[in-house]
């Protein structure tokens, strides 16, 4: 299964039907420098295309993390609250599972190649 | 190792105890428990004799920096110097001596005094209703959005539940939003610094939830927003108001009244803009300054001049206000100090502020944006200057390790990481009250840290800073493991 970029530098990739895998990228987690908190959402809890969904904090800032698909949260990865570096490995690094609504929404977002050529827009 | 003059200093308990307690109190004889309980346990207070204690917070003193003692260029705080006149009018004792119960005819003067700031307060920004209460910039934050939020309540606009506020703001605009209530809608000025017609718009849709907006201007670029007065204008038409942060007020004293490019509400911090001492220093102080047609829903107590003199209003003089914010009047020591500022400058006084504050902030960008990469360095900057670690990071050189060689110079570090929206930010006010000394000063170690890194003296600028009593700190591990008990 492909892997797909937004802009605020998640991604997500497909695990089996209408399940919807959501991380953040190397990028942003250069970016933000050593994690010491992360909070992640609820089993259960429904989102919407666009809200944020967790937090990652770092001693330099905290970020929202925002899901590109509006669905319910499935399954949490609850190994990273106590081992940050786990966000970097690339099958045990996701955040949550969302079952997603509308499969379409995945359309517009980039691929590896759109997103390598995004980041070099990026300061 | 312990020197002379850079030495170890343990805290109360650490310290040998005394032969018995600095006071020579009688033991305690039949004195009823106020809780009635007896004490579980003896709660180990320090046993120390006064000239102890005194040399003990000396010493700790001696490791503080402080306005008084360098440059200090925190962009977006105004750490200006604190006028020692201040200080000597604070003491008079009609002043210091009075309480916030006493009736209100022995205290005519103090109330004069506060009613004299409020009208300087209404002059300068051109939004008469003012209320001195707020307790620091936050705090008037919050009282203005409660007077705009008692506004639309009481007009039937209950359901107006956005703020707009665009991506550069200060933290504490969006954190006082959600306190109040309301939804946040950012206005994205990533590509700008600014906030712009279009960018307002796209924001504010139809307005018909936007119960108003929250813009720092000069905003936390530096930069002064050219296009806000449009964009008040149609807020305004969509029905919500215009919350200006006052945080930078500095730059406009006595040039630009708020009112004019369209401001409803507006604090000012009276420990930035009018010298009274902060960051350690003193309490802030936070009044706000709001339009004529939010007057009604100030916080309580305004001071009012009457036929009987002057008073402190109740709020059965005014039932259309919120209610009141805080016991008592606000940081009236505060008030005395700004008042002093105000009334020592005068009009042309301020003005020369303002327009001296401007001179330095661009005075170092034009020195520094040949070694630094400014991000609006093509455009005169207002009190503060923006540049980033850009070029340096090319080489291994990040804003924290510039600040961190700063401290190592004597200077206190600019404001680092910020504003969010620029990469690697270094946000510089001098301020007016700095000399051209201090200012070459900082240039002189700017250039510095600039060409050691173009040479590959990254592993050194790593190092710093190397002769304050702790080196750079693990960051990390105090986040991730914080240990908040000390065992003694």
């Amino acid at each position: 299964m492909t892997v797909k970029f937004t802009k605020d530098h998640e991604w997500v990739k497909l695990d089996g039907e209408g399940i919807a895998v959501i991380g953040i990228t190397e990028y942003a987690q250069h970016a933000l420098g050593d994690l010491v908190y992360i909070e992640l959402p609820k089993v259960g809890a429904s989102y919407s295309k666009g809200a944020h969904f967790a937090v990652v904090e770092s001693v330099k800032t905290a970020a929202e993390v925002y899901t590109p698909v509006t669905g319910e949260v499935v399954e949490v990865n609850e190994a990273l609250e106590t081992d940050f570096d786990l966000l970097k490995s690339e099958t045990d690094g996701w955040i949550a599972k969302f079952s997603m609504t509308n499969a379409d929404e995945l359309k517009g977002l980039m691929d590896e190649a759109a997103y390598q050529d995004y980041l070099k827009t990026v300061e | 190792m312990d020197y002379a003059l850079n030495y170890e200093e343990p805290l109360l308990w650490e310290h040998r105890a005394a032969d018995g307690c600095g006071v020579d109190f009688e033991p305690l004889k039949n004195a009823p428990l106020k809780t009635g309980q007896p004490a579980r346990q003896t709660i180990g207070w320090p046993k120390l004799k006064e000239p102890q204690i005194v040399k003990h917070f000396v010493r700790l003193s001696t490791k503080n920096f402080s306005i008084d003692h360098g440059f200090f260029p925190l962009g977006s705080c105004t750490m200006k110097h604190n006028p020692r006149l201040n200080e000597k009018i604070a003491r008079l004792n009609g002043f210091a001596n009075i309480h916030p119960m006493q009736p209100e005819e022995t205290v005519q003067g103090a109330l004069e005094l506060m009613f004299d700031l409020q009208n300087w307060l209404g002059e300068l920004t051109g939004l008469r209703g003012v209320c001195l209460t707020p307790s620091a910039g936050a705090h008037g934050e919050l009282a203005g959005l409660m007077t705009i939020r008692r506004a639309h309540e009481l007009n039937g606009q209950s359901h107006r539940k956005i703020i707009l506020c665009p991506d550069s703001a200060h933290g504490t605009n969006p954190a006082t939003a959600a306190m109040c209530g309301y939804e946040l809608r950012v206005i994205s000025t990533k590509e700008t610094g600014c906030v712009t017609v279009e960018n307002f718009k796209a924001a504010l849709g139809d307005g018909k939830d936007v119960a108003g907006m929250m813009v720092t201007n000069p905003n936390t670029c530096g930069l002064f927003e050219a296009e806000i007065a449009e964009c008040a204008k149609l807020l305004h038409e969509a029905g919500g108001y215009f919350y200006c942060d006052g945080a930078n007020f500095n730059a406009l004293v006595g040039k630009a009244r708020p009112a004019d490019f369209g401001v409803d509400v507006m604090h000012i911090n009276l420990h930035k803009t009018f010298s009274t001492p902060h960051g350690g220093g003193g309490p802030g102080s936070g009044p706000i300054c709001v339009a004529d047609s939010l007057k009604d829903y100030l916080p309580v107590p305004c001071v009012v001049k009457t036929d009987q003199g002057y008073k402190l209003e109740t709020i059965e003089d005014r039932p259309s206000s919120f209610g009141r914010l805080k016991g008592f009047q606000g940081q009236f020591g505060m008030f005395v100090r700004a008042l002093t500022y105000m009334m020592s400058h005068g009009g042309d006084g301020l003005r020369q502020v303002a327009e001296d504050a401007v001179l330095s902030a661009n005075y170092i960008l034009s020195k520094l944006k040949g070694d630094f990469y400014a991000p609006f360095g093509d455009r005169t900057c207002m009190h503060e200057c923006l540049l980033t670690d850009k070029i340096q990071k090319e080489q291994g050189v990040t804003t924290l390790d510039i600040a961190k060689t700063l401290i190592e110079n004597g200077i206190h570090p600019m404001t680092v990481y910020f504003p969010l929206v620029v990469q690697g930010a270094m946000l510089i006010e001098p301020t007016e009250t700095e000399s051209k000394e201090a200012i070459d000063h900082f240039i002189f170690v700017m250039n510095h840290i600039a060409k050691d890194t173009s040479d590959g003296k990254a592993n050194e600028i790593h190092q710093n800073p190397l002769s304050t009593p702790r080196r750079r700190l693990d960051e990390v591990r105090a986040a991730r493991q914080p240990v908040l008990k000390a065992t003694i």
